[in-house]
């Protein structure tokens, strides 16, 4: 590598992480926020069996699933203003998102409030406690323990799809690597620099998964807890999931 | 007349599970429900405390009547403030520790202030034998502990009657006698119970009633010395027949 590409590389740095940390960081907490409070909400209509709704939820979770998150990007920045639906594309990149993830999610936090032994809630009913009562304090803890794996790979897939929105002309982290690169022709080093800022990032979120999942326990069940090296490097045993 | 369990009826996918049980049970009563797998007994218990909504029949509960098939949700809270139930599986909240088990409903339903239910906790452990693994969580306990940490917490909310649904028939055989003690102990001190179980010598030698179940209908109900001794028709003299003849095995 020359002298030119390494300055290259120096000089984009603070500009790309800059973009990173006020656009793409932002723009992946809002949406995986959005996405939580709709995944949360899809999954206890469908848990709670709540007739009619639960129609609605399938199908939304089957049209998000199978479509592509970028047609939908498309679809709502570029194709709903001949509607005369016009969205800024900050905003619009989060509403996408936001429902996307949260059709994988949502699934995700039904499989594990159905993990929840029915038992339990009966037996929340013979003490006298009421459904959301139960749902407060035996079902939702419990279910929120077994989600948080499947949660935490949502957040990371959403960290790096959110270089997507630079198809919709939000100036994230990718988009502001475009504009530099269209000034300067260094394909090679910009997008490995861009993909090691994702990559460092990614690795930390796996280290507070790693250290969420120890945080929350596991009831006294003895797990098998891989190591932090072993969680990144898929080293050592498997554990059982 | 503490209960009256009049003309219970309970179909599942047009197989009809229970055709008619009428029981009456005195304040003090051990009341066993014996019968072969799949006659309906456990189905019974459960529309008691309607964890199964019955097509039909009533009970008397303290004077007042309800009927099993259309109780209004407050009926229904109404009926499981006083009676407690006890499942095969024990069922316990996985996330909470042996003290929270049993403190839960009476927090929360119950609305008590939370060093007062822990008073009322212990209390209730104690007589288990469970007050000295307060911090420990189910998954830390053999199914005979859990069992009875199970029944503190029922016994915690003061029923008038307690729901017993084969409590030891998950237990391995050495963890059953500290389950079935316990019970004992409660049976001594006056509690009345319904104890759906397999378990012969207990029905024998602590309940003072016993109703015998087969293909969802009653069979016998009476004293469990004549059931034992003089059992009137064929197939409850079989099935005692059977079981003595599988002890002496």
């Amino acid at each position: 590598m020359d002298e030119h590409t390494w300055t290259v590389i120096v000089e984009a740095f603070p500009r790309l992480l800059g973009y990173f940390v006020r656009v793409t960081v932002p723009l992946t907490i809002l949406s995986f926020m959005l996405a939580l409070v709709i995944a949360v909400i899809v999954a206890l209509i469908q848990y709670a069996n709540v007739k009619g709704l639960r129609q609605i939820c399938r199908f939304y979770i089957w049209v998000v699933r199978g479509t592509p998150l970028l047609v939908q990007l498309y679809l709502i920045f570029y194709g709903l203003p001949s509607l005369g639906i016009v969205i800024n594309a900050f905003p619009c990149a989060v509403l996408v998102f936001g429902f996307n993830e949260a059709a994988y999610m949502a699934e995700s936090v039904r499989g594990a409030l159905e993990s929840v032994p029915k038992g339990q809630v009966e037996a929340g009913h013979c003490v006298g406690m009421n459904y959301l009562q139960i749902m407060w304090h035996i079902v939702l803890p419990q279910a929120f323990r077994v989600a948080f794996p499947a949660l935490s790979n949502s957040l990371i897939s959403m960290t790096k799809e959110t270089s997507l929105a630079s198809g919709i002309t939000v100036m994230e982290m990718f988009r502001q690597a475009q504009v530099i690169n269209g000034r300067v022709y260094q394909s090679l080093a910009l997008y490995s620099e861009v993909a090691l800022i994702y990559l460092a990032f990614c690795t930390l979120l796996t280290a507070l998964q790693h250290w969420g999942e120890r945080k929350l326990g596991s009831y006294g069940q003895t797990t098998h807890q891989p190591g932090v090296f072993a969680r990144l490097f898929g080293a050592g045993k498997r554990g059982a999931a | 007349m503490m209960l009256e369990v009049r003309d219970v009826y309970k179909s599942f996918d047009g197989k009809e599970i229970l055709k008619g049980i009428d029981l009456d049970v005195e304040k003090g009563d051990v009341v066993a429900i014996l019968g072969p797998s799949g006659s309906g007994k456990t189905t019974f218990l459960r529309c008691l405390n309607f964890l199964e909504r019955a097509d039909r029949g009533r009970i008397v509960f303290d004077g007042e009547e309800v009927d099993l098939h259309t109780a209004s949700k407050s009926q229904i809270a109404d009926i499981r403030k006083k009676t407690a139930f006890v499942f095969q599986n024990y069922n316990l909240f996985l996330n909470k520790t042996v003290l929270e088990n049993v403190t839960l409903g009476l927090t929360t339903a119950r609305h008590m202030h939370k060093d007062q239910a822990r008073v009322k906790a212990i209390q209730a452990l104690e007589k288990v034998g469970m007050a000295d693994r307060l911090d420990s969580y189910p998954a830390q306990l053999s199914g005979g502990q859990q069992q009875r940490v199970a029944i503190a917490r029922g016994l915690a909310t003061d029923p008038e009657i307690i729901y017993f649904d084969e409590p030891t028939s998950a237990l391995d055989p050495e963890l059953i006698g500290e389950v079935l003690s316990v019970m004992r102990q409660l049976a001594d001190e006056g509690m009345t119970m319904l104890v759906v179980t397999h378990e012969m010598e207990f029905a024998r030698g602590v309940s003072q009633k016993v109703l015998f179940l087969s293909d969802g209908e009653v069979i016998e109900s009476g004293s469990t010395r004549d059931f034992f001794q003089n059992p009137r028709t064929d197939r409850a003299r079989e099935f005692v027949n059977k079981i003595l003849s599988n002890r002496e095995e």
